[in-house]
């Protein structure tokens, strides 16, 4: 196997703020909790960092992001080399995969990526704060030009195009779909960190109402206040380390699709399918080899098309694989999104998946712990694609 | 209590035509004037061959390649259900135009179902809209 960056590059440390809906705290002090409980995990200390990350730094009036890199490291004291957050490339996984390149280019030793959001307070104040367009604001641009005018005004109508599609061409059923929010209920209610934790049935979600056809209530991940920072780190120091670092087998990225403008394909995959390419071209494992999964959920079609993306399923078989919930449960094939997800546990967008990878593979997960966890694909996105093959060391 | 303004499109250069071309009836979109494909969203410059487009008027004829119904009321006063659509025009395949679907039932759209498209008029916009039409082939 090639020399690949994200081989120099290891999990040290990873940290989660209290979730709320709302928080009582500002958005920089969930942001602070979730970092210094990063540093803490790992055994090392502020001054070490020298690098810090975000996605996608501090964006809008709204909560989708509204704490930056910078003040970060100036509430921490922290000194860091390197700098720096993008809203451009792959999204969430995006800051993942430039601290890979700090790391692997020699720039940086301790790189801390962060995610903040304070969406749950953002709509107490503005309800319509987490829409994509609507009147009293400027013309629609980019991306949103195309939708907006329409009133497809929340990601999940560009996603309902997928789903629908999704169902048309494969015969995949409601009840298929689902198992994924019945599924995330279930492993949230083994997650003190999760915001809903009633369980539900699939009559409880075939009961809920339509957002946007076919998508319902349950198919819609829950806004919230919450920071995850995960800290990545040379494979060099893993002896300084308090525990074995979980170690980045492979990385997968590509970027395109609805979510950015791009009218591309029957709308019944995701451009993510490069990214599921590129991870297991650089890595001799293969998805048979997968302990657990946590696979983004923003919308549970998106988990459906990032199945096959990822090549856990073949095209067309994931809606099945999903359906009755027993492979993706507890003690299933392949345990999925045990934290609850973004549907459950909290739309913590995306870290919350690497989060919980974490927690799985060192094996601290109590009631939701999947046994000798030692394998954990994590998928993000959903229209920059970033996928991650985290192993136990 | 008012239904909410439609947020309106931007226009700039390289897109301007496609939400104004109505004001004279016509559904325009991007074409390479080397290779003669279409391309949209509009851009100035043809991702397949790297030849310079413009606009030229197409037949306003396709079929619905994927939709869906919205039912949430996002703001105040809106009206629901309405249906979004992602629409595959004749002219190409792969070639979508998202907007609404007008002048139906919503329940009564499906994949594949033909279309003509119409026009909204807001000002200097002008939204091309998509309504049934079972006359064309």
């Amino acid at each position: 196997m090639a020399e690949y960056a994200e081989k120099r590059v290891c999990i040290s440390g990873a940290g989660q703020s209290a979730v709320g809906r709302p928080s009582r705290k500002s958005a920089l002090q969930l942001t602070l909790d979730a970092c210094l409980a990063a540093i803490e995990d790992a055994g090392l200390t502020p001054g070490e960092i020298d690098g810090l990350t975000t996605y996608p730094g501090p964006v809008g009036e709204g909560g989708f992001s509204p704490v930056g890199a910078t003040e970060t490291m100036i509430a921490l004291g922290l000194q860091p080399r390197w700098v720096g957050a993008s809203t451009e490339g792959h999204a969430h996984m995006g800051a993942i995969f430039s601290a890979i390149q700090a790391i692997a280019s020699g720039m940086c030793r301790h790189v801390l990526v962060f995610r903040t959001v304070a969406e749950a307070s953002a709509r107490m104040r503005a309800r319509e704060s987490s829409l994509m367009g609507g009147p009293g604001r400027s013309r629609a641009t980019r991306g949103n030009a195309w939708a907006a005018p329409y009133n497809a005004l929340s990601a999940g109508n560009i996603y309902a195009l997928y789903a629908q599609a999704y169902f048309a061409k494969y015969g995949a059923t409601s009840a298929q779909l689902g198992a994924i929010a019945v599924n995330g209920r279930n492993m949230a209610a083994l997650n003190p960190n999760a915001i809903y934790r009633e369980k539900i049935t699939l009559d409880d979600y075939l009961a809920s109402r339509f957002i946007s056809t076919p998508l319902r209530l349950y198919d819609c991940d829950t806004h919230i206040d919450g920071s995850t920072a995960i800290l990545l780190s040379h494979r060099d120091t893993a002896r300084d380390m308090k525990r074995t670092p979980i170690e980045i087998e492979a990385m997968g990225m590509s970027i395109g699709g609805l979510g950015i403008g791009l009218h591309q394909g029957d709308f019944s995959s995701l451009p993510a399918d490069k990214a599921g390419e590129m991870l297991w071209s650089r890595t001799d494992l293969r998805p048979k080899d997968l302990d657990v999964a946590q696979i983004y959920d923003g919308f549970s079609i998106l988990t459906l098309l990032w199945l096959e993306a990822l090549q856990i399923c073949k095209r067309g078989e994931a809606a099945a694989f999903v359906e009755g919930g027993t492979r993706i449960g507890l003690t299933g094939d392949l345990p999925m999104n045990t934290s609850g997800g973004q549907l459950s546990a909290g739309r913590f967008h995306g870290y919350g998946h690497i989060f919980e990878a974490c927690t799985q593979l060192w094996g601290r997960a109590g009631e939701r712990q999947v046994p000798g966890a030692k394998l954990c694909a994590v998928a993000n996105g959903g229209y920059g694609y970033g996928a991650l093959l985290l192993k136990r060391g | 209590m008012s239904v909410p303004a439609r947020q309106l499109p931007a226009l700039d250069p390289d897109t301007a035509f496609y939400w104004q071309a109505g004001a004279q009836g016509q559904l325009q979109i991007a074409r390479c004037t080397a290779c003669r494909r279409y391309t949209h969203p509009p851009l100035p410059r043809c991702p397949s061959c790297g030849g310079q487009t413009a606009p030229e008027p197409v037949s306003g004829k396709g079929r619905v390649a994927s939709f869906t119904i919205n039912h949430q009321p996002w703001l105040p006063g809106l009206l629901v259900p309405y249906v979004f659509a992602a629409v595959a025009l004749a002219e190409q395949e792969e070639l979508y135009v998202l907007t609404n679907i007008i002048g139906c039932n919503p329940e009564s759209v499906s994949i594949g179902m033909k279309l003509r498209v119409c026009f909204e008029p807001h000002g200097d916009v002008y939204l091309p809209m998509f309504q049934p039409d079972e006359s064309h082939g």
